[in-house]
């Protein structure tokens, strides 16, 4: 098989749940303009939910919707709880509250579920498919995560083109007081876009935790990762973060591949200073005032 | 009925309007006029609840819309079209409209809405699927109007509709409110600084200089006082 190929299935694969990520990032962003770093451990703790859910039944299933759902209710209370007390002050002091967020958070998990590194089930095999004597490296486990990204992509493409509140979202992210005169109760859709986006960020770590197991800070580097193909992305769009998480994934595999897995990190920041240097406001933006 | 009751605003210790009251009867139009930082727009912005007042009530038709947040205010029947127009860009044409629609949660009624608007505002139609930031001047306003009308509101409330329009437009929007006001029974809340063009149009007229009230008349009469005018608008 050739080397090449390998590296590409494996970038599409992982950059896919970058994406998911990015999302995540891009869906806050949107609604409120801060960037959540705490959406790694967000996802990290409702993945605990999952396997604590999984445990208890015994079905997989079971977990993967618990964790979404853990994800929609703890995005919505932080957003209630915490964000909206600093919506009015200086940007930063949001930023410096989701930063706490994911200490409290990488804090309390083990507390509750004890930090050593578990193993997380998958849906479906992670051994890579075999076709004839030829082994492709790419799992059926990496098929469902492929396909499930892009299935999350289209339902909120079709979210916000297509429907209502999805409309109601957009005019809320673009111009929140002018919404308000319109009747759009901005503020439960600014919650809403907090939960919708921490759903995104518990599906990346729901297909994080299988290959990359699960302890509680085994988000940071996917949060890295995701960071930087939202920034590129230019921080408002959904396609942007999925063609940059991709692009994300397919970089690092190949740097990991052909240069050394130790320069993966070191890679992504070099990606993200070299295209902020070209494109500041991000490659998927189209005005330029609404720079990053 | 909308009945203003001493309604004062500050920002931040500064007062901005100081206990200004008016009424406008159902299918009336009052314009509020006076020069720049009269408190023209803190009115229109309290009574749309967009600022709270340090004092003072807003009551519509009989019910007290203190302390309620916009999208309530919405709801009650009142519809505000803030300076500039305030239309959304990133949207389309028919999103800005169908937006202000939303709330009624009515799918039949909202394409009978659009299809009013489109047909008081033909310019409009044309342009339907364009974002809204490739409408001219004259048109954003247009666009401005019509979604305040897709919410079914029965009283306007608008921030200089006319400003930075060239005069045959302005003459185009003064004709648009006064026959909406015919043929739909609507009540407006008129803020201009082109004070003739409101009048003419205007049943009642208040004077704002900062933040206070100078003169309270029909019309007409403040049409006639030159003395009031010369004083406070500088023409």
């Amino acid at each position: 098989m050739n080397y090449f190929f390998v590296l590409t299935l494996t970038g599409v694969a992982a950059g896919m749940i970058y994406a998911a990520l990015a999302l995540a990032l891009v869906l806050v962003w949107r609604a409120t303009r801060v960037v959540n770093f705490a959406q790694g451990a967000m996802a990290m703790a409702t993945t605990y939910v999952a396997l604590a859910v999984i445990q208890a039944t015994g079905n997989y299933w079971f977990g993967f919707v618990a964790a979404l759902a853990a994800g929609m209710i703890m995005g919505a209370v932080a957003e209630r709880g915490i964000v909206r007390w600093v919506e009015n002050g200086p940007p930063l002091n949001a930023v410096i509250l989701t930063l706490g967020l994911l200490l409290i958070l990488e804090a309390v998990v083990p507390m509750i579920w004890g930090a050593q590194i578990r193993s997380f089930p998958a849906p479906f095999s992670i051994a890579a498919l075999e076709v004839g004597t030829a082994f492709i490296p790419l799992s059926p486990f990496n098929i469902f995560t492929i396909g499930v990204v892009l299935l999350v992509m289209v339902a909120l493409l079709v979210l916000f083109r297509f429907t209502g509140l999805g409309l109601s979202m957009r005019a809320a992210a673009f111009a929140p007081e002018i919404a308000r005169l319109l009747g759009v109760r901005v503020g439960r859709l600014l919650t809403f876009g907090w939960g919708l986006a921490t759903v995104a960020g518990a599906l990346a770590g729901l297909l994080v935790a299988p290959t990359l197991l699960l302890y509680p800070n085994n988000m940071d580097a996917i949060l890295v990762y995701g960071f930087t193909a939202a920034v590129l992305g230019g921080l408002d769009s959904p396609i942007g973060a999925l063609v940059c998480g991709l692009s994300m994934g397919l970089a690092l595999s190949f740097i990991g591949g052909y240069l050394g897995p130790d320069l993966e990190t070191a890679g992504a920041l070099v990606i993200l200073i070299a295209i902020l240097m070209v494109r500041p406001q991000g490659l998927f933006v189209h005005s330029a005032e609404r720079r990053v | 009925m909308l009945e203003v009751d001493g309604l004062s605003v500050s920002y931040g210790g500064v007062s901005a309007l100081d206990g200004v009251s008016l009424r406008i009867p159902d299918n009336g139009i009052t314009a509020v006029l006076g020069p720049n930082g009269a408190g023209k727009s803190t009115l229109i912005r309290a009574i749309a609840g967009l600022v709270r007042p340090r004092a003072g009530r807003v009551l519509y038709g009989g019910r007290l819309l203190t302390g309620m947040s916009p999208e309530a205010i919405v709801r009650a029947g009142i519809s505000m079209v803030p300076e500039g127009g305030g239309i959304i860009r990133e949207l389309t044409v028919e999103e800005n409209l169908r937006l202000a629609h939303l709330w009624r949660r009515d799918r039949a009624d909202l394409r009978k809405a659009l299809d009013e608007v489109m047909a008081l505002f033909p310019p409009l139609a044309a342009r339907r699927h364009l974002p809204a930031n490739s409408l001219s001047g004259g048109e954003r306003q247009m666009l401005a109007v019509g979604r305040a009308l897709m919410s079914r509101a029965d009283l306007l409330l608008l921030d200089e509709p006319s400003l930075g329009l060239a005069p045959k437009l302005v003459s185009l929007i003064m004709r648009t409110v006064h026959d909406l006001r015919a043929q739909r029974g609507l009540s407006v809340l008129l803020v201009e600084q082109n004070a003739r063009s409101a009048l003419s149009i205007a049943d009642e007229a208040l004077l704002l200089s900062s933040g206070r009230t100078v003169a309270s008349r029909r019309a007409g009469e403040l049409a006639h006082e030159e003395e009031l005018w010369h004083a406070y608008l500088g023409y």
